[in-house]
């Protein structure tokens, strides 16, 4: 039976694990991705995703080391976004141990780019990241470049775009929830749920394990969390438990290959 | 059991991201190595075949890099060859990936799309248990019903249900894992499955 997934997110600025706030990046959590990337290892997370959110476009050269060095620890799947802006970048980055793309403004700015990814790489490897915002009045847009230019109202419609141009998934992400502990935006979640047939994970905004069973509820496949895994110890594995009581199907298992050993598998 | 660090041939045609697998081999302690040279295949006593993406294009790579003669040769000599996702399609007989197209057939299956009108979501994304009902080496110490991270559309159908080692199911029942004497596949990706896949690794290298 297949299993709702699991996903840390660690926020990238300058090589350093940010926290995130309404896109904004000032907190940092861990120097050095690899201490965060070794606990998930050990709290069963199912999946990482690893976001490059600096400004400065030579941030993406050394974003490739440390995803070489990040996927010598990470043996559940890796997905990578932030200056995906042409194909070279995709290939150094996927040559480094990354699985998965995450693209986002190329979706609007280069849409055959996100197309020939899709050819060249199969749709399992290219994860359209949608960024939903809300007005003063609660209107509802997608913008792209980190959140500084709309490009329709509807998400529903976006996440299609996506799936048509290639994308084997939605990472759905909400500015104005983003760090705001409110847990995610559910209406528009379930929008770009219903309108599309590829896995959806829900992120942004997520305080309590319950906001995670929300965000299921509502559709999604996996849901995503960054900040709160960051300061709760064993976290993913709190979060899976509650889950679980809660009737969602979890993978248990969950321990580092060197500390299971010969041991029987846990759980 | 092979003891000290075993080299491990990856197939390098060109295709995917051979760095995961690569990471996995070391982490278990044995050495992997990228062949790019078929000729060099023919001295690997392990192979590891990846691949994503479509079956179309990565077969006609494996034909016009001058791999596929070389498998057959060690596959007939009784090398251990672990095809991965893709690479475990590619052992197939045919494929119904975009139009029909035929596959390396050391084993005896075809590939399929899964049934669009269940309402799955597809592509399979995620972890999914595996179950079996034959012993074999390759699955020492692993529990039944463990889970493995799976990310594909198509499946294999085995002619002879001898060649499924292990089943999965979404939607409906499929071959998630194959094998025909030295020939092995795995349908998930044992070097993004945590424990289980390293451990499944370990296994093949101690075949």
């Amino acid at each position: 039976m297949l299993k709702q997934r699991m996903i840390a997110v660690l926020i990238l600025r300058n090589g350093q694990v940010v926290q995130s706030i309404r896109f904004k990046h000032t907190n940092v959590i861990h120097a050095d991705p690899i201490h965060a990337m070794e606990a998930f290892n050990k709290w069963a997370v199912d999946e990482i995703v690893l976001l490059n959110v600096s400004l400065e476009p030579s941030s993406a050269e050394k974003f490739v080391e440390i995803i070489h060095r990040i996927s010598r620890e990470c043996f559940v799947p890796l997905s990578v976004g932030g200056w995906i802006t042409s194909e070279d970048y995709a290939q150094q980055l996927l040559r480094s141990g990354a699985d998965k793309l995450v693209v986002n403004s190329i979706v609007s700015e280069a849409p055959e780019l996100v197309t020939r990814l899709s050819e060249s790489y199969g749709r399992q490897c290219i994860v359209a990241s949608i960024d939903v915002c809300r007005s003063e009045g609660n209107d509802t847009a997608v913008a792209v470049d980190r959140g500084r230019r709309i490009v329709t109202s509807s998400p529903g419609d976006w996440a299609k775009r996506c799936v048509e141009l290639g994308a084997g998934e939605i990472f759905f992400n909400s500015i104005s929830h983003d760090g705001a502990r409110r847990g995610y935006d559910l209406e528009n979640l379930k929008a770009v749920c219903s309108a599309v047939g590829v896995p959806v994970i829900a992120f942004g905004g997520v305080m309590t394990w319950e906001h995670m069973a929300e965000g299921l509820r509502a559709g999604a496949d996996a849901v995503a969390a960054a900040n709160i895994f960051h300061y709760t110890e064993q976290a993913t594995r709190k979060a899976k438990s509650y889950l679980a009581d809660e009737g969602f199907r979890m993978r248990v298992e969950g321990r580092a290959f060197a500390q299971a050993g010969n041991d029987a598998i846990d759980g | 059991m092979a003891t000290g660090r075993t080299p491990i041939a990856i197939i390098d045609y060109g295709v995917g991201n051979l760095r995961s697998l690569a990471n996995a081999i070391e982490e278990i302690g044995h050495e992997p190595e990228l062949i790019d040279d078929p000729e060099v295949l023919l001295k690997a006593d392990r192979i590891i075949l990846p691949g994503v993406g479509a079956i179309e294009p990565a077969m006609r790579t494996l034909r016009t890099n001058g791999f596929v003669e070389p498998i057959f040769e060690c596959a007939k000599r009784g090398t251990p060859i672990l095809g991965v996702c893709l690479g475990m399609q590619l052992l197939c007989t045919s494929s119904y990936e975009n139009g029909t197209h035929e596959a390396l057939d050391l084993i005896d299956a075809e590939i399929l799309p899964f049934d669009p009108d269940v309402g799955l979501k597809i592509p399979h994304i995620g972890w999914n248990s595996i179950s079996w009902d034959q012993t074999h080496p390759l699955l020492d110490g692993i529990a039944p019903s463990s889970d493995v991270y799976f990310v594909h559309s198509f499946h294999a159908s085995c002619q002879h249900d001898s060649n499924v080692l292990a089943w999965t199911e979404y939607g409906e029942k499929f071959a998630s894992m194959l094998v025909k004497d030295n020939i092995l596949g795995a349908q998930f990706h044992p070097e993004k499955s945590q424990y289980v896949g390293l451990k499944i690794l370990q296994n093949f290298v101690g075949l």
